[in-house]
């Protein structure tokens, strides 16, 4: 604990190096992890083109980070509740947002937030660190209700410098809310690294102060960031309170397509970091294990880049909401001064002088 | 009927909808054992138990934040900060978050909140607990910004504020916690939200305030009377949505407008109602619109508040003035 020990299953050669967990043994388990990594990437690939071709937002890739997204949702409860930043979205494929959800979210249409599958799910959280507090409410809510589930709350190493993280953290260690807290600690915060980020050894062991236990995890090992997120869960549930989980990962990308990172970064410490990325570890791991070959790689691609592609199609599809949306979701009732603006806006958009 | 003060007519609609309805959840620093530093939530505890009555740790910002958690898992959060100068690391809260959630996800998740906390000035506190920062929280899109001005009100607006679907800033005007006193109904009525109370009709002149502000607008309109100004009075009490109709009906027949209020005058609430009133009454309009408000300088300390706040003399000096045009 709190950076004595860094828990990893597999090496960045994919061979074992830890205790296996129980769902490990069951190789369509892991299956299920690998086209998670797959798909989450093949996702970004995409979302990537478009964008630089004009027909997506500015965007945040998750290229590199993939296993903790999809190791800390692959841990949760169906009924759990996860309160992500902006880059989980391995998190949210697994946990059942669509693949068309995420395009019209990044594609600046609100019904991407409107997700059909986990209905009880946060949206992204752009300003950072600030849907901390949101776990701890949510996770209360079940604790007071009596209820087994958990909200999971995934945010980046520069979260941990803000007020919001030191707060939700000490509160969910006083009230023991079932909840646990994820860093994605990909080492950059745009341009700032994580040694500029803060004077401490380890950022899991903010949880110290909070009086909680905080955990490292390889989290290019989406075995280990799945099992150390079901520790933390199997707590959570058990009443014994929140855990803080640091997944160390690399941000192999820029920080989102309006940025540069060679502004402020050597390409040689990104290329030095690939060796370590968790799609190919876990590839090899069950290539190694004979559960995995070429023609299973190739069939993987070609279903998920099919999925992709025609969910892509599906939001390029999508017609605009219309004006009158702009107005609709404020309120629960429109107020009349509200409703006279939405008449105004719907006479504007005719677009005559 | 009994007897009440503003804060314990708080206290009364509290308990009144926490017996109603079990979601309703009482949050912040202090508000537990201690009943809340007013004691607007005293005896809460005892009634409702430590699972409906949380004392905070001393974290306004995750007060808002966990509140929002609670809400939009279906429990009603009436959260408390103590004084409107420690609600601004809220602002991050409501404005990104409370009062987005619905629209953001079209609908999907809500977030049935009440932050309430005491402002204004008039009590001789220490610094940063007498503002009004009520133009702030109205800026905002999607949240209701509510200002009771007697007990009753305070009891009707706020039940309302907590049956209300959507997020709820309810500031309850401190210098009148204890001056102000009336018989209330504890009935458990709400009093609608986004409607402006007309206290007293007049044909002459209209004066618009809210909050504490009343009792001056209401002794202001009593002194007018004796020079034979009948001046009318309406209690704005939500100022977002602002009901804009019963202020402009008002102007329409009397066509002479002063606005109180204790914040500054630059961007405050005023200047909304005067915009309003100028674009869509300006053929009423027999006089330009005045309005009396604080200075915009810093809350002065203690000792010099009372020169900041408006007071009967300069409503009714504007009021004259008002009068006086030709």
């Amino acid at each position: 604990m709190l950076g004595k020990r860094l828990l990893c299953v597999l090496d960045r050669d994919g061979k074992l190096v830890g205790p296996i967990p129980e769902f490990a043994r069951v190789p369509t388990e892991l299956l299920r992890l690998y086209r998670a990594l797959v798909l989450t990437r093949t996702f970004d690939t995409k979302a990537i083109a478009l964008q630089r071709t004009g027909r997506l937002g500015t965007y945040a890739s998750s290229l590199g980070q993939e296993a903790v997204s999809v190791g800390a949702a692959a841990a949760m409860a169906k009924s759990d509740v996860l309160v992500p930043s902006f880059r989980e979205h391995g998190a949210q494929l697994w946990r059942g947002v669509t693949l068309k959800e995420l395009f019209l979210y990044w594609g600046g249409d609100e019904r991407g937030n409107d997700f059909a599958g986990p209905r009880e799910d946060f949206p992204n959280c752009v300003p950072v660190a600030s849907q901390a507090p949101h776990a701890v409410g949510v996770a209360l809510a079940f604790r007071l209700r009596g209820e087994q589930r958990a909200a999971v709350c995934v945010f980046g190493d520069g979260a941990t410098s803000k007020g919001d993280v030191a707060e939700a953290l000490n509160m969910a260690g006083v009230w023991k809310v079932p909840a646990v807290f994820v860093i994605n600690n990909n080492a950059w915060a745009i341009s700032v690294p994580r040694q500029k980020q803060t004077a401490a050894a380890t950022l899991a062991q903010k949880a110290v102060a909070a009086g909680i236990p905080g955990e490292q995890v390889d989290g290019n090992d989406v075995i280990a960031v799945r099992a150390v997120t079901e520790q933390a869960l199997a707590r959570a549930r058990q009443g014994l309170g929140p855990t803080l989980i640091e997944a160390l990962t690399y941000r192999l990308c820029d920080h989102t397509t309006s940025d540069d990172a060679s502004r402020y970064r050597d390409d040689a410490e990104v290329s030095g970091h690939w060796p370590t990325e968790p799609v190919a570890r876990l590839r090899k791991f069950l290539t190694d294990s004979g559960h995995w070959d070429k023609d299973m790689e190739e069939a993987l691609l070609h279903e998920c880049s099919s999925a992709v592609e025609a969910a892509a199609a599906e939001y390029l599809a999508t017609p605009a909401q219309p004006v009158s949306a702009i107005f609709d979701y404020i309120y629960a009732e429109i107020p009349a001064e509200l409703a006279e603006q939405r008449e105004a806006a719907a006479v504007h958009a005719q677009g005559d002088a | 009927m009994t007897e009440l003060s503003l804060v314990q007519a708080v206290n009364a609609a509290l308990k009144r909808a926490m017996n109603e309805d079990v979601r309703v959840l009482v949050l912040g620093e202090d508000v537990g054992t201690d009943g809340g530093v007013f004691r607007a939530t005293e005896g809460l505890l005892k009634l409702f138990g430590e699972q409906r009555v949380l004392d905070t740790p001393l974290a306004e910002a995750s007060i808002a934040g966990a509140s929002i958690g609670l809400a939009v898992q279906g429990f009603r959060p009436v959260a408390e900060i103590q004084f409107t100068g420690f609600a601004y690391v809220c602002i991050d809260q409501i404005l990104n978050h409370a009062s987005r959630l619905r629209a953001r996800t079209r609908g999907r998740l809500t977030c049935p909140m009440v932050l309430r906390s005491p402002a204004g000035g008039g009590i001789k506190a220490v610094e940063h607990h007498s503002e009004s920062p009520e133009a702030m929280f109205a800026h905002i899109p999607g949240i209701k910004v509510v200002m009771p001005s007697s007990p009753t009100r305070a009891y009707g607006l706020l039940l309302s504020a907590i049956r209300d679907p959507d997020p709820v800033v309810f500031l309850e005007p401190t210098r009148l916690y204890r001056a102000a006193r009336e018989d209330v109904l504890d009935n458990g009525a709400g009093l609608p939200l986004g409607r402006c109370l007309t206290l007293r009709a007049g044909r002459d002149l209209t004066i618009v305030a809210w909050g504490a502000m009343i009792k001056e607008a209401l002794e202001a309109a009593g002194h007018l009377a004796a020079e034979d100004v009948e001046a009318e009075v309406i209690d704005v009490a939500t100022l977002k949505p602002l009901d804009s109709a019963t202020i402009l009906a008002s102007v329409e027949r009397t066509g002479r407008l002063v606005i109180v209020h204790e914040a500054p005058m630059t961007c405050g609430y005023g200047a909304e109602i005067a915009a309003r009133v100028a674009g869509r009454a300006m053929t009423s309009l027999l006089a330009p619109i005045e309005r009396v408000t604080g200075y915009d300088t810093m809350m002065p300390y203690a000792r010099m508040e009372a020169h900041y706040m408006p007071n009967v003399g300069a409503i009714v000096a504007a009021a004259r003035s008002a009068m006086a045009f030709t």
